[in-house]
Parts: C-alpha cells; sequence; structure tokens
C-alpha cells in the first residue's frame, strides 16, 4: 500500500499545483488582507505606544513613570491586581470544586452566573456596587456610620475588580476538572490520604496549569480594567488612581507623553500575558 | 481476611442498583462478580471498598462492621476501570503514595518506603519503568503499576473493577494469568468485576453471577456453567439453545406437540427449554423432540457448527456442534435430541 503510494507520489510532476482551487493571486491577496488588517489594528497601535512613550527620549519617559502620582498608580494596580487574583483563586478553586464534584440544586444557575461579569458592561458592574455600598446605598449607612469607606476608596476598587475578573479562574478550572473526573481522587482517599492531602498532592497539581493560567488573564485584566473601577474610584490623585485611571487623566490634560509612558507598562503587561500564555496553553494541553 | 456482605441495598433515584444482596467472602477467595453492565456489580464493589455507601444492610470485614469506617481506613487496595493512575507523578511516586500519606507517627522512612516501592515495582516486573509518567506506559503496564500501588498499603483486600476492560485481547490474556498467579502468592482476599464470563470463569475461585441489583447464583465456575441456577444464568454463561415450550401433562411442548422431554419439576404453563449447542445431537426426524432442515454448515476444527430451521410457527433457527465426521448436507431433514437440557418456567 505504502509503496504504491510513494511510487504514485514519485511519478507525480515536481512542479505540480497542490489541489486547492484558488490561484495564487488569489492567495496572496488573502495572506496580504490578513497583514494588512492585523498591521493597523494591532501593531501599528502597539507600535504608536511605544514611540509616543519615547517621543521626547528615555529621561522624560523615565520621570513620567517616577512621577509621584504615576507611582502611586501603579502601587494600587498592584495592590488591587494582587489582592483580586488571591481571592479569585481561592473561590475560583472553591466554585469549580463545587460545579464539578457535587449535585445540588441551582447548579447549573451557578454555572451560567458565572459568565455574568462577561456579558455585563463594566460600567453597571462598577455602579452596582455603588448602589450597593454608597452613601444612598443599601449598605451604605453601616459602613458609614462605622466609618468604613468602600466606594471612592480601596475596597471599592477591590470589589469592583474582583466581579469583573471573577470568571477567569473558575471558567479554565470547570472544564477540565470535569474531564478528569473524580477517579484519582477517590484513589488517593483509598490508599489513605485525607481530604485535605488529596486536594493539595493531586487535585491541585493535576490542575496546575489550568489554574496559573486562569490566574494569568485575571491579572492581567485586574490591571487593565477601566470601566468598573472608574465608576467606583473616585480619580483621587496619587490615591485612587489605578493605572488605567492615570493615563486617562493624564490624556485629558495634554500630557501625551506622559500618558503613553504609563500606558507602554499596560502594553508590556499584555505582551508578557501573551507570551505566557502560549507556553501556557501548551502545558494545559498536557493535561488533558 | 472475610467480607460479609449482608442484605445490601442501594437506590439511585428511583432505580434500585442493589435490592438485598447477600455474599460471604472467604479469606484468601479470589472472587469475579460477573453481570451485563447496570447490574450493580460495580456498585457493589464500591460499597464493599466505601466509595459509596449503602442505604440498608451491612458490610462486615471479619467480624467488624466496616459502614462504621471510611475508605480509608478500611484498608482496601483498590484498582480502578481506568486505572486513576496519578498523571502529574512518576510511576515510583504513584506507588509510594499510600506510604507518603500515612499519618507521620505510622510513615516509614525514606530509604523504606524507597525498598517497599522498588520491590512492589519488581512484583509487578515494572522496576525499569520506576521513573517514567503514567502517560508514557502502555495500557497494560499501567493496570500492573496501579495493581502495585494498591498494594503498596499492604491491604486487607484487593478490590478490582473490570480490572482488564481496557486492554486488547491478548494482554489481556498474559495478564489474567499473572493475576492469578500473582494471588496464589499473596493470597489476599480479592474481588473483582467484569463482564466477561470467560475471565470469571478463568481466574475465580467462585463467580457470584448478578442481573438487576439482584444475586442469581453464587458458585464454582464449573457450578455455574454446568448446573446454573436460572434462565439468566444458563443464557448468561456460555452459548446457550434457548427455545420457548409450554408445559403440560407433566412434558415439554413446543409448537403444540409433545416432545418427550421432562418438564424438570416446572409447573404447567409457558417455560423455556435451554440446550448447549454441544449436547443437541443429530438424530432421525421421526419421533424426534425437534424436526427441521438443515440451512447451513460452517466451520473448521474438531466440531462443526450447522444451522437448522425448525419446522415450527415461529421459524426458529438452532445453531448446534456436531463431530466433523457426521454426514449432513443443506436441504437435508433432521431430527435434533436433547442430550442434557434445562427447563425454566417463562420469566415472571
Amino acid at each position: 500500500m505504502s509503496v504504491a503510494v510513494s511510487a504514485l507520489l514519485a511519478r507525480r510532476p515536481a512542479r505540480s499545483r497542490p489541489a486547492r482551487s484558488e490561484s495564487a493571486v488569489v492567495r496572496w491577496l488573502i495572506i496580504a488582507a490578513a497583514m494588512a488588517f492585523l498591521t493597523v489594528f494591532l501593531v501599528l497601535p502597539l507600535f504608536t505606544v511605544f514611540a509616543e512613550a519615547f517621543s521626547r527620549g528615555v529621561w522624560p519617559y523615565l520621570a513620567a513613570l517616577t512621577d509621584p502620582d504615576a507611582l502611586a498608580a501603579i502601587r494600587l494596580t498592584l495592590v488591587v491586581a494582587a489582592l483580586s487574583v488571591a481571592v479569585n483563586l481561592v473561590f475560583g478553586v472553591i466554585a469549580a470544586w463545587a460545579i464539578t464534584r457535587f449535585e445540588f440544586p441551582g447548579k447549573s444557575l451557578l454555572t451560567t452566573l458565572i459568565d455574568l461579569p462577561f456579558s455585563v458592561s463594566p460600567v453597571i458592574s462598577g455602579l452596582v456596587f455603588v448602589l450597593l455600598f454608597g452613601a444612598q446605598g443599601y449598605f451604605g449607612g453601616f459602613f458609614q456610620s462605622h466609618d468604613i469607606a468602600i466606594i471612592f476608596a480601596l475596597p471599592g476598587i477591590v470589589l469592583a475588580t474582583l466581579f469583573v475578573t471573577f470568571p477567569f479562574v473558575a471558567r479554565e478550572l470547570i472544564p477540565l476538572m470535569q474531564e478528569q473526573g473524580i477517579q484519582e481522587e477517590e484513589a488517593a482517599i483509598s490508599l489513605g490520604a485525607s481530604g485535605l492531602a488529596t486536594f493539595f498532592r493531586v487535585t491541585l497539581p493535576n490542575v496546575r496549569w489550568a489554574l496559573l493560567y486562569g490566574v494569568l488573564l485575571c491579572n492581567a485584566r485586574a490591571m487593565g480594567e477601566f470601566g468598573a473601577v472608574s465608576v467606583v474610584s473616585g480619580h483621587v490623585r496619587g490615591e485612587t488612581n489605578t493605572m488605567p485611571l492615570h493615563i486617562e487623566i493624564l490624556y485629558n490634560e495634554y500630557h501625551f507623553m506622559a500618558a503613553f509612558a504609563v500606558a507602554s507598562l499596560l502594553a508590556l503587561l499584555a505582551l508578557v500575558t501573551l507570551v505566557a500564555k502560549t507556553v501556557l496553553e501548551r502545558r494545559v494541553g498536557e493535561d488533558q | 481476611m472475610k467480607i460479609g456482605v449482608h442484605n445490601v441495598t442501594k437506590r439511585f433515584g428511583a432505580f434500585a442498583a442493589l435490592a438485598g444482596v447477600d455474599v460471604e467472602i472467604g479469606s484468601g477467595e479470589l472472587i469475579a462478580l460477573l453481570g451485563p453492565s447496570g447490574s450493580g456489580k460495580t456498585t457493589l464493589l464500591r460499597i464493599i471498598a466505601g466509595l459509596d455507601w449503602p442505604d440498608e444492610g451491612d458490610i462486615y470485614f471479619d467480624d467488624v462492621n466496616a459502614l462504621s469506617r471510611s475508605v480509608g481506613a478500611r484498608n482496601v487496595g483498590f484498582v480502578f476501570q481506568h486505572y486513576a493512575l496519578f498523571r502529574h507523578m512518576t510511576v515510583f511516586e504513584n506507588v509510594a503514595f499510600g506510604l507518603r500519606v500515612r499519618p507521620r507517627k505510622q510513615r516509614l522512612d525514606e530509604g523504606d518506603i524507597r525498598a517497599r516501592v522498588m520491590r512492589l515495582l519488581d512484583l509487578v516486573q515494572l522496576g525499569w519503568l520506576a521513573d517514567r509518567y503514567p502517560s508514557q506506559l502502555s495500557g497494560g503496564q499501567r493496570q500492573r503499576i496501579a495493581l502495585a500501588r494498591a498494594l503498596a498499603i499492604d491491604p486487607r483486600v484487593l478490590l478490582l473493577d473490570e480490572p482488564f476492560g481496557a486492554l486488547d485481547a491478548k494482554v489481556r490474556k498474559e495478564l489474567r494469568r499473572w493475576l492469578r498467579n500473582l494471588h496464589e502468592d499473596i493470597h489476599v482476599t480479592s474481588v473483582f468485576v467484569t463482564h466477561d464470563q470467560e475471565e470469571a470463569l478463568e481466574l475465580a475461585d467462585r463467580v457470584v453471577v448478578m442481573d438487576n441489583g439482584r444475586i442469581e447464583q453464587i458458585g464454582t465456575p464449573q457450578e455455574v456453567y454446568e448446573r446454573p441456577a436460572t434462565a439468566f444464568v444458563h443464557e448468561f454463561i456460555g452459548e446457550s439453545i434457548v427455545l420457548p415450550i409450554t408445559v403440560a401433562d407433566g412434558v415439554a411442548h413446543y409448537g403444540g406437540v409433545p416432545t418427550g422431554l421432562d418438564h424438570q419439576g416446572v409447573a404447567s404453563g409457558a417455560g423455556r427449554l435451554f440446550v448447549r449447542p454441544y449436547d443437541m445431537a443429530v438424530v432421525p426426524a421421526s419421533g424426534a423432540p425437534f424436526v427441521g432442515q438443515v440451512t447451513r454448515i460452517h466451520g473448521l476444527g474438531a466440531a462443526r457448527r450447522i444451522e437448522v430451521a425448525l419446522r415450527s410457527d415461529d421459524g426458529a433457527v438452532v445453531e448446534i456442534d456436531v463431530p466433523r465426521s457426521g454426514e449432513l448436507a443443506p436441504g437435508q431433514a433432521v431430527g435434533l435430541q436433547p442430550r442434557m437440557y434445562r427447563i425454566f418456567a417463562a420469566a415472571r
């Protein structure tokens, strides 16, 4: 059989066209169109960010980044991202565990609701928390009387970010944990492992790459979130401005170079995320 | 260790997976739970292990009620159908797992764990695979590692769920023989689930035949094959010719005609006649219990298989085994006389 095929291949004229219907011209047109689109919408903007950021050289660039307000924004962004990633990591694992390991009423509703933050406009995500915790909100009075600031302060920003980024971890884990099933965990407990040992020695290692992947996307979104945070932040310079908000303010005040300098950090984060994502996707594939 | 299963019932919603099951398993026995899918055999195995809990009934390990203990405390070695090896651990770590998760006081030191794991890997003849990951092993190798992992905790009972189900025929046969030898060496009370009768009959000391959440028969392979207790067992184990009959006046009638075959104590009414294909003899047509016409002859080797279309309303075709020397030709009218047969009342 294979001999016959190779004989056929050998007899085939060397420069025959592959069995596709498009001519070379059409093929190149399609490729060119795709490349042009990518260039205009992805490469050019990215290039512009860095070009503008360094338009006056390296020193002004660094000066823009080390401006006290910029540093405060960077610090706040890092804090918010760290908190939201940590909380979402824990609750994402718990939600995925509940959904893939137990049967309970309302399970399908919960599965659907997990995606809600993706389908809702970020502005609404922010407004929800203003409605809940704002001065006129349902719980606002309680927190105000105890002198705890939620809206226009760090807790509000974290809450809004948490809401927006909740799906990332859970959504990565649920399909994988469903596919892997519970047999390895059953094996572990039958071998005498406690529930905790089973979780840390079997469950967690089995989903580690998917978990990391979820955390990566969660982090990227947490650092880049604008809409929801903008509603609850109050834009207090040096206090409640995250990087995206700081960039907007700089831009509105015509500090284009400084705006792009800070933006370049976010762009860099995007690039790093992209590379890490590619590497992780390969690892997640191995787990399946 | 002895295992006692007493009146165990398990329901999944309205479906009764097990309906009042009783089995006594002797110390050191190798028992097969045999039945079609949905017969409750895996459920029973999981209940013995402690991975599922019965709605009613009790499980005894020797004289202790096992239901008062969790899986971990029962000290059972469970081999899963798809092995369930820990995919992120090497073969060595898989086998060592049960030793490493012991409470600190009972834990062996690293050297002892290493020695023990290597001894087990040698027992399953796979010591050279210690550093591999499960995904790098063949099905048969994974199966043996799963067994080594289960044996590492010195189980008092070894439970195997369809241990050869996912393997190809040749590997399955080899592993079967190997498991039998292993059991003779270590002699731990073992229960395995299978839907493959050949496997059950070849491997087990005793076979528990199950259907619809009930036990149909418990016996040695020979007993369940030669003296099936129920119609189900006769049909499920080995090949059977099954013919619908009516019992009247102490004789079986086929197609309204008396066959001269004894009713074997079955009450008057509808019944079913079971004959092994090699227990049906070809005789002259006149006066035979069954008459028909040879439609096809095939088969090589010692016996030949012939198909006979019975002269009856239901147009039944039976396949019987005859010695090679027989002078039969398609189209020939023949009589059939069962040498051995069983009659059971028709299904309730």
